[in-house]
Formats: structure tokens, sequence, C-alpha cells
């Protein structure tokens, strides 16, 4: 702790993840996250932890699904087309409730599309890309400092709710390096296999039977309103988001991730130019900060939503600001990367002659 | 002299696996019906019965719970 | 009296949801059995599959998982791997392990994990109503090869056995048959061995056991037995094609 490394962010989600007592990792290769699969490869032998390179990302998911039903802290990490193979699994795991994370390094779609960072895994992520009523709690950092910070979280709160939590992130900040600074180790010689776990009856006074199974439909709507009170519990206590430059702001850029990070850029510059614009970044975009934007929607003239996509958050955002401002949109598609300038310069064509 | 094969016939599904794998011809399909509506088998020779356990071994519901052999009358 | 045979206590009271001669109550059986023989009951997790056996946990009593379809072996490697204490099985039926299961059930195998898996056999798609499996035999009917099974459409019939005895990971492979007493005892002794290859950590273990469906074949639980010894048995033939040492 207090100590500062120059790390790449694929490898300091490893680290974070490590230190945050994942006890097993199960992965396949794919661009843009290798890095992260392969510090595992090296650093989890060396605790005596689990590393294995799965046979596919479908394969993955349910290794993942396995060790989670025995409430070992165990983790995934992939990107988009790898992720979109597993999607079947978050729907299992989900109608489990057993605990794991994932790890979404974004990259351009659809299809096979390309590897550079995108944030076009919104909607699977936050509206589910598997079947079914289920919902992820989803984190978005928007720097490598951040993505590790937050790794200690999504454990803590996977477990806390036994839910899969997403971490998303994208290409760039898996490929960039930056300076990070760890959390304390967790002491993993605390951790107790949970009551609730599939390791074999033992001393228990009755077997455990984990499946998302429920053949009766009045049985399975119980299942699902369980979920949904689950759900609710995450809705009222874990929404995080971050507010910058909002306390006068007259006009608030929405964002997520790494285009915040360059948002945040584009609010020094117009605050420069004497323009009161501030920033609202989502941290958890699920369960994503509704009440906090509708507050704003009191507050300012009009929204300005920038993504590396075609639009995803922007529907939450306008859901939440329910028509009483307008919202407005711009975004890159395919993997591009919108820079400060290039995003100032829609805004001001927005104020237009209002300004 | 008690029953060497015990079947509940509750949990008879009337397949006949076990009628065709007994070696002594000491099971049939009886005319009794159960709750499901099946036909259970049953020993009705008891005396004839080898306690081979083949039965037991084919019944794919273990309907037939066990299987006993008289023990030898000592001298 | 002598006690000679009873039904194990790691087989539950429930009624089983299979079809009137079906084998699956036979297998359950003898899994059930030897978990008892073996003192393994309370130490293991069985990985149950989609299909008719989907429900199987409400028949033999131990900690258990329901997978994805085809998922079981990777599932109960995901278990076996943090788990390692744990005796860790799946059931899985030819849909599940030899279709869409073909990848996870491979690698499995060729890492060498450490589970055993029962695979069921009995040539098509018993919950879904009867279609084409991989294990359907050339000729066979079924509701998605109306006119028989023909090589030049649908390939061949799967042996999956012969396919991972070839690979070094695997500590045992074997294939028995459920349609006799003598074939049951005899099943009984591979699974045993099949068990003993995980508890012994010498690797990866299977056993397939040719299996009837009597429903979808349309024929009586006598017939379907008798169809195992005709048809099937002689295109997948019982044996032990991977037998490690300290198996026995």
């Amino acid at each position: 702790m207090g100590e500062k490394v120059l790390m790449k962010g694929a490898e300091a989600i490893a680290e974070a993840a490590i230190r945050a007592g994942c006890m097993a990792f199960f992965g396949y290769p794919i661009t843009p996250q290798n890095e992260t699969p392969e510090y595992f490869s090296r650093r989890m032998p060396e605790l005596g932890r689990v590393f294995l390179q799965a046979e596919s990302e479908v394969a993955s998911i349910n290794m993942v699904y396995g060790a989670a039903c025995t409430g070992t802290r165990v983790i995934t990490t992939s990107s988009s087309p790898g992720i979109s193979l597993m999607q079947e699994g978050f729907s299992y795991i989900a109608n489990s409730n057993v605990p794991c994370v994932v790890v979404n390094a974004m990259r351009g779609g659809p299809g096979l599309g390309d590897i550079a960072p995108a944030q076009a895994d919104y909607f699977q992520a936050t509206k589910g890309g598997g079947h079914g009523d289920y919902h992820s709690i989803v984190l978005a950092p928007h720097t490598i400092q951040e993505t590790a910070d937050l790794m200690f979280d999504a454990f803590d709160l996977a477990d806390k709710y036994r839910i899969m939590v997403v971490v998303l992130v994208d290409g760039l900040m898996g490929q960039m390096m930056e300076p990070v600074e760890f959390k304390e180790w967790v002491d993993v010689s605390k951790f107790k296999t949970p009551e609730w776990a599939t390791v074999g009856q033992g001393d228990r006074k009755e077997r455990n039977i984990i499946t998302s199974l429920e053949i009766l439909p009045e049985g399975l709507e119980k299942m699902n309103l369980a979920l949904q009170e689950k759900y609710k519990k995450i809705k009222e206590n874990e929404v995080r988001l971050e507010e910058y430059e909002m306390d006068d702001a007259e006009y608030a850029l929405t964002a997520f991730g790494t285009v915040a990070r360059i948002a945040k850029t584009v609010v020094d510059m117009a605050r420069a130019d004497g323009i009161k614009l501030g920033l609202i970044r989502p941290i958890t975009v699920w369960p994503f900060p509704e009440k906090e934007i509708a507050k704003r929607a009191e507050q300012v003239k009009f929204f300005f939503d920038v993504e590396m996509n075609e639009g995803q958050m922007l529907e939450d955002v306008k859901l939440a600001v329910n028509g009483k401002k307008p919202v407005h949109y711009y975004g890159r598609l395919g993997g591009v990367v919108p820079t400060a300038e290039e995003i100032y310069g829609e805004f001001k064509k927005l104020l237009g002659g209002k300004e | 002299m008690e029953k060497k094969v015990i079947i509940n016939e509750e949990r008879c599904k009337s397949c006949g696996l076990c009628v065709s794998v007994c070696p002594k011809h000491v099971l049939r399909i009886s005319d009794r019906i159960n709750s499901k509506g099946y036909h259970p088998a049953e020993l009705f020779d008891n005396e004839g019965c080898i306690s081979c356990g083949f039965c037991y071994i084919i019944c794919p519901d273990m309907a037939i719970q066990e299987v006993r052999r008289p023990e030898p009358v000592k001298k | 009296m002598k006690l000679i045979y009873k039904k194990p206590d790691a087989i539950t009271e429930r009624d089983t949801t299979y079809c009137p001669g079906c084998p699956h109550g036979i297998a359950h059986r003898l899994v059930a059995e030897l978990l008892e023989e073996m003192d393994l009951v309370k130490k293991t997790v069985i990985v149950w599959p989609v299909g008719c056996s989907v429900f199987g946990y409400y028949f033999i009593a131990t900690d258990a998982v329901e997978a994805a379809h085809g998922r079981a072996c990777a599932m109960a490697t995901g278990i076996k791997r943090v788990h390692p204490e744990s005796f860790v099985m799946t059931y899985q039926g030819d849909g599940d392990l030899a279709s869409i299961g073909i990848a996870e059930t491979v690698h499995a195998a060729a890492r060498g994990e450490r589970i055993s898996v029962v695979y069921i056999n009995n040539g098509n798609y018993g919950m879904t109503g009867g279609q084409m499996a991989p294990t359907t035999l050339i000729g066979q009917v079924t509701t998605t090869s109306p006119y028989g099974r023909k090589p030049e459409l649908n390939g061949f019939p799967m042996h999956v056995p012969e396919m991972l005895a070839a690979l070094d990971g695997p500590a045992y492979i074997a294939r028995a048959a459920l349609d006799s007493p003598q074939h049951i005892i005899q099943a009984k002794k591979f699974l045993k061995k099949a068990f003993t290859a995980q508890v012994k950590n010498l690797g990866f273990s299977l056993v397939e056991l040719v299996s009837a469906c009597p429903t979808n074949w349309k024929m009586t639980p006598v017939e379907a037995m008798e169809r195992i010894r005709k048809e099937v048995l002689p295109v997948f033939p019982i044996g032990e094609f991977k037998v490690a040492k300290g198996v026995e």
C-alpha cells in the first residue's frame, strides 16, 4: 500500500482481482485483453490458486459457474465476441444466485469487428444479452486506478448479493499504462465455504441443489420474484456515480468509461470559456443513477450524451430525464475514439444561438 | 415363509423387465392397479424363487426394494 | 432370511419421472450403490444435464448442480479445480455429451480432469421427443430422420469412448450396457473402476452405458432391451478402451 506501480490496464485488472481474493480464473485468449489471462497464468500458481485456460468462452463461463456454486471467488475476463458466447452462462448464473465477476474489455463490433476500444456492449451488459428477466451489477470505471479499486468492490458485491458483477472496460483502458496504487490484500485465509454451496453434503443436515430449473410456472414465478426483490435492494443501495462540476451546471454531459474521462477535459475546456458545463458519470450503469439524473433535469437546460456506440446509455438517460429536458447525442462507432475537441465542437453546435 | 422379494407396488410402472429376466418365472404382472394406473409386478411363487436378484438388478424404478435368501437350516 | 439386495439409501423416496422400462433408473441405482459402497455420498457433487435426467437430483441424494446443455464437463471442471477434495461426477445423455457438449467433453478428457462421467447412450434426444442424435444408428428412424439415418446426409454414429481413449488425459474409458442383469453387473464393475480413477487421482474417467428409449423407439421395454442386444451392441461394443495402472 502506498506504492505506485506503472501498469498496463489488462494486468492491473488481474493484480487487483488477485489482491481482492480471487481464487480462480478460467478464461480464453481474446484481444484486447490477452495480458490478463497471461498475468493470471503466472501469478495464480505462485499463490497456490487456480488458473485454467479453457477451450472456449462457452467452456470458461461454465467453469466459472461450477466454481461459483462452491462459493469460491472466481473470475473470467474476455472481450465483446467472447462475452457474446457467455450469455447463456450469465442467464444460468443469474437464476442460480451464485457470485462471480466478469470483465468485458469492449472492442468494435458487431461480429468480428476490430480490436479497437468501443462501448457498444452497454445494452448487452445492462439489458441482458442472455435470456430471461435478470440483471448483473455492472461497474463502469473510467481510469485504470478506478478499475483497480472497483475490482475489490466487484467481488464484495458479488458475494453480498450472490450475483454476477460485470466490470465494463474497453480496449483503451486495457492497453494503456498508468500509475496504479493497489488496495490492501484481502485475507483469503478468512474465507469460508458458504452454507448454500455444493461441495458435497459433508456434515450438513441437508444436501444442496443449485439449479436454475423450476418446471412449474408458479414456482418459477416465485424464483423470479425473489430475483426482483434482490434487484430492488441493489437499486436502493448500490447506485454509484460521479458528478463533475455539476453544482452550478447549466448543461450536463453524460458519459461512462473512457469517454467520461475525455468528457472531463471537455468540461474543463468549456469552463475555461466561461460555459457552465458539468458531467454526470454513472459508475454503476446497472443499477443506473436514474434518481440523480432526474434531479439534475430540474436544473440543466439540456443533456448531451456521448458514447462510443450508436446511443445505448442514451436510452437510460432519456428514461431518467423523462421528457423534462432535451437529451442530445454524439457518438463514434466501430472502435473510433472521439477527441475532446471533437466533442466540444459538437457541444458548441448545440449551443448555437442559445448562449 | 417370509417373502424373498419385496416389491413396492406404488413405484412399479409395469415395464415387465423383471418378469422377462426371472430365470424361474416366479414373477408376473398382477391384475391390481396402483395409484398411478399401472398393474404392478408380483412374486406369485415364493417357494420357487431362488433369490438370484436379477429382478432387483434390472428394475429401473427401484420398485423391487429387497431380495432375501433363506438361511440354510443347520442339521 | 439373509438380505441379498436392498435399495440404496442414496436413492430418494421420490418416484422417478422416467418412462416405464427406461434404464436411467438402473444407472441411477448403480451410481447410488457405488457411492455408498465407496463411502463417497457425503463428498459427492453430481452435475446433472439437460435431457430426461435433468431432474436426476430428485432421485440421487447428493449435492447437485444443474448444467446448461452440454456444459456439464466444464461445470464439473470448475468445481473440481477449486474443490479437489469433492468427488465430482457428471451424468449426461448422448445429445448432451456428444453433440452440443463434445468440445467440453473432449477437452476435459484431454486435460485429464479428475472427474467421472456417466454417459447414457440411447441413440436419440429422448426428452424432446426422439430426434436424431450423434449415436443414432444408420437406418434408424427418428423424428428428424424420418426416412432413416443416411450416411450421405447425416454421416455416421459417433464412438465417444474410442475417440477419448486416443487421448493421454483419461485414466479409464469403457463402454457397458444395461440390457440384461449380466451386463448390468459388468457395468457396475466398470463404473467402480471409473470412480476409483478419480479417488486415486489418476485422471479423467468415462463409462458409456448403452441404454434404451422404449418410448421413442416405439417398443415395449422388453423389446427395447432386445434391440440393444441385436442392433446397438454390434455397432457400440462393450469393452474397456483405456485402463490406467492402479484403476483396478
